[in-house]
């Protein structure tokens, strides 16, 4: 269930009739909740200079709001972000819940060069409306007006979309608040381990069980409209490759051939998964699947560990791990069969697990770094490598749409944890379950 | 570095499970551990989530021989390598011969890794330690037929840990014997 946008100039026109319409087209859908404990946050690093905000308590005219806090929602996404401050409730000069309530010089004073306000209401046919506004406190100007509309069950992802405005607004990038990962946790010891594979909001609440095993569970993938997760299960006691739909829970076996099946990831036009296979002869080689046809392409065929590849944007090509030269380096090869593969990492002794930047342009990956493995990203054009994490068991990185974070997998002590990393390398925060491990996060699509 | 020490805001937030549960939505919760085993494929449908168990069958394990170099069944190895080594040789030797003399014994041999490296790329390892094993028990009088292979990579760890002594014992072949013989000819 996605809250739907208006744009603000229907909103600024007063055309209230048309949101409610388009409204009635909004069809509601109860999301599986899950009662297990959230994930903690904790921000790891953030910039010099955060950009100062204040985020004013929202209006709420309606009971089946549920007791969501719009505001808090949006200022722990602002804040998670490393490149906000907001102001303490304690310390606002007033509760404005619009802008035209706000007096711009007395926030400036507060130390806030933006303020947020914003009004939760219910509309016919049991739909909610947020709207939200924000000015600039130093010029007065409203720089963003805007309202979603949805089910109440969608509140939360109406205040993701509310952060993912005001960020783009305020920094000139689009905010990726409102966008869901995948991730797998693992409960109990060595050997008796228990699997799940959970999606969750970014920012790591609302999470929903997917699937749940007693035997390993790895890799999931996004198809790219966000509706399917492909995965590795060794539920038969041998690797299969699935597709499973989300929302119903619907799925089906693609590849369970002898040997490996592993490493799916989607094609761009969501028709097609890069995999590795191993055949009963142990050699893992990278395939293309026609998901419709069935038909099998072979990619690469050397005695060597070929593995993890993934698609460039425009699909006509494909990175991935190999230890053809005697270390696992990253490769990256045309999508045809009888193509030469051109060797991409040349620094270090181990560069593997490569993925993509949205704009095509870095490419990021595991690299030993001084006998501790991090994640790096490798500017394609230059060739310049910089190291972004910190850890010393990093592994797993995986994109924001948004092409400005970085989701991977640590070791915090015993524990596996998910962390964030900007691609600047100057914000991060850690993402950790209150028990067990969560690692390989997957970070999911833009949604419509 | 100091800088970004200064600007270390350590704030933990609750994201609190109870604000999702929104509106006529039921707080549900997905079949929890250990759970029923349904066939595989079988996703439970309705609720989204699904659960993927293995029921028993041609899969099931043995105890499988316990004389002598037999009681062992764990074959270890050198990081980033699939060489069988030192007693390793004598385990496998001893096993390939009883298999030679049981030719309708099966095993599967589980490849697995140390957690260090990526995901992926530990599964194309332990599958390769996997069939290093397979090609030394057919060498040495073990049929085709018999053996079967998996790698699990570093995802079933035999001891938890994160320091050499753990990553030895992780980085392993276990030859695990299967109850169901093979059919005779």
């Amino acid at each position: 269930m996605r809250m739907r946008p208006i744009p603000a100039s229907q909103l600024l026109s007063g055309r209230r009739g048309l949101a409610g319409a388009l409204a009635l087209l909004v069809v509601g859908l109860c999301a599986t909740h899950d009662a297990r404990a959230a994930l903690q946050i904790e921000i790891t690093s953030g910039v010099r200079d955060p950009v100062p905000i204040a985020i004013v308590p929202f209006a709420r005219g309606v009971a089946a709001d549920g007791g969501l806090d719009v505001a808090e929602v949006v200022q722990h996404d602002l804040e998670g972000s490393g490149r906000f401050r907001a102001l303490r409730r304690e310390r606002m000069p007033a509760m404005p819940t619009r802008a035209d309530e706000i007096a711009a010089a007395v926030w400036k004073s507060a130390g806030s060069d933006y303020v947020v306000v914003g009004r939760v209401t219910g509309i016919e046919e049991g739909q909610l409306a947020v709207d939200f506004e924000l000015l600039n406190t130093l010029t007065g100007a409203r720089v963003a007006a805007q309202r979603f509309v949805g089910a109440p069950s969608a509140l939360r992802n109406a205040a993701h979309r509310v952060s993912d405005v005001i960020y783009q607004k305020i920094l000139g990038v689009r905010g990726a608040f409102a966008t869901r990962i995948a991730y797998v946790a693992v409960d109990g010891s060595p050997p008796a381990q228990h699997y799940q594979l959970i999606v969750a909001d970014a920012d790591g609440a609302n999470q929903r069980l997917v699937l749940e095993s007693r035997f390993p569970l790895m890799s999931p993938s996004w198809s790219p409209d966000g509706q399917w997760l492909a995965y590795v299960s060794f539920e038969t006691k041998h690797s299969g490759i699935y597709v499973q739909l989300v929302r119903s829970g619907e799925r089906r076996q693609v590849s369970a051939r002898a040997g490996v099946n592993g490493a799916p990831e989607w094609s761009p036009n969501g028709r097609k998964l890069a995999l590795t296979l191993g055949g009963s002869g142990g050699n893992a080689d990278i395939y293309i699947l026609d998901l419709t046809s069935q038909e099998l392409t072979r990619l690469t065929d050397d005695p060597a560990i070929d593995t993890e590849a993934v698609w460039a944007p425009d699909g006509r090509s494909l990175y991935f791990t190999s230890d053809r030269a005697g270390s696992a380096q990253i490769y990256q090869i045309p999508a045809q069969s009888g193509a030469h593969p051109r060797r991409i990492t040349f620094g270090g002794g181990y560069n593997a697990r490569p993925r993509v930047s949205p704009d095509g342009s870095q490419l990021a990956m595991v690299t030993l770094d001084n006998g501790v493995y991090r994640i790096a990203v490798q500017d394609l054009a230059s060739g310049t490598v910089r190291v972004l994490s910190h850890g010393r068991l990093d592994e797993s990185p995986s994109f924001a749409p948004n092409g400005a974070t970085l989701i991977y997998s640590e070791r915090d002590g015993e524990r596996g944890a998910l962390a964030t990393v900007s691609t600047d390398g100057l914000t991060g925060l850690r993402l950790k379950a209150p028990q067990g491990e969560v690692r390989e996060p997957a970070w999911g699509p833009f949604n419509p | 570095m100091t800088e970004k020490a200064s600007m270390r805001r350590v704030m933990v937030v609750l994201l609190g499970a109870a604000s999702v549960a929104l509106g006529a939505c039921a707080a549900k919760r997905p079949a929890a551990a250990p759970p029923a085993a349904p066939a595989a494929n079988e996703a439970a449908q309705g609720s989204g989530a699904g659960s993927a168990n293995a029921a028993a069958g041609a899969d099931e394990e043995a105890a499988g021989p316990q004389a002598g170099l037999l009681a062992t069944h764990l074959v270890y190895f050198d990081f980033d390598s699939s060489e069988i080594k030192g007693t390793g040789t004598d385990v496998v030797a001893a096993h390939a011969k009883y298999l030679g003399g049981h030719p309708d014994t099966r095993v599967r041999l589980e490849g697995h890794t140390d957690e260090r490296g990526s995901r992926e790329y530990n599964i194309g390892l332990g599958e390769r330690r996997a069939q290093s094993v397979r090609r030394a028990l057919l060498l040495q009088g073990a049929a085709d037929a018999q053996l079967s292979t998996v790698s699990y990579g570093e995802e079933r760890p035999a001891v938890p840990g994160h320091d050499e002594a753990a990553w030895a014992k992780n980085r392993r072949v276990e030859i695990v014997y299967l109850a169901q013989p093979l059919p005779p000819k």
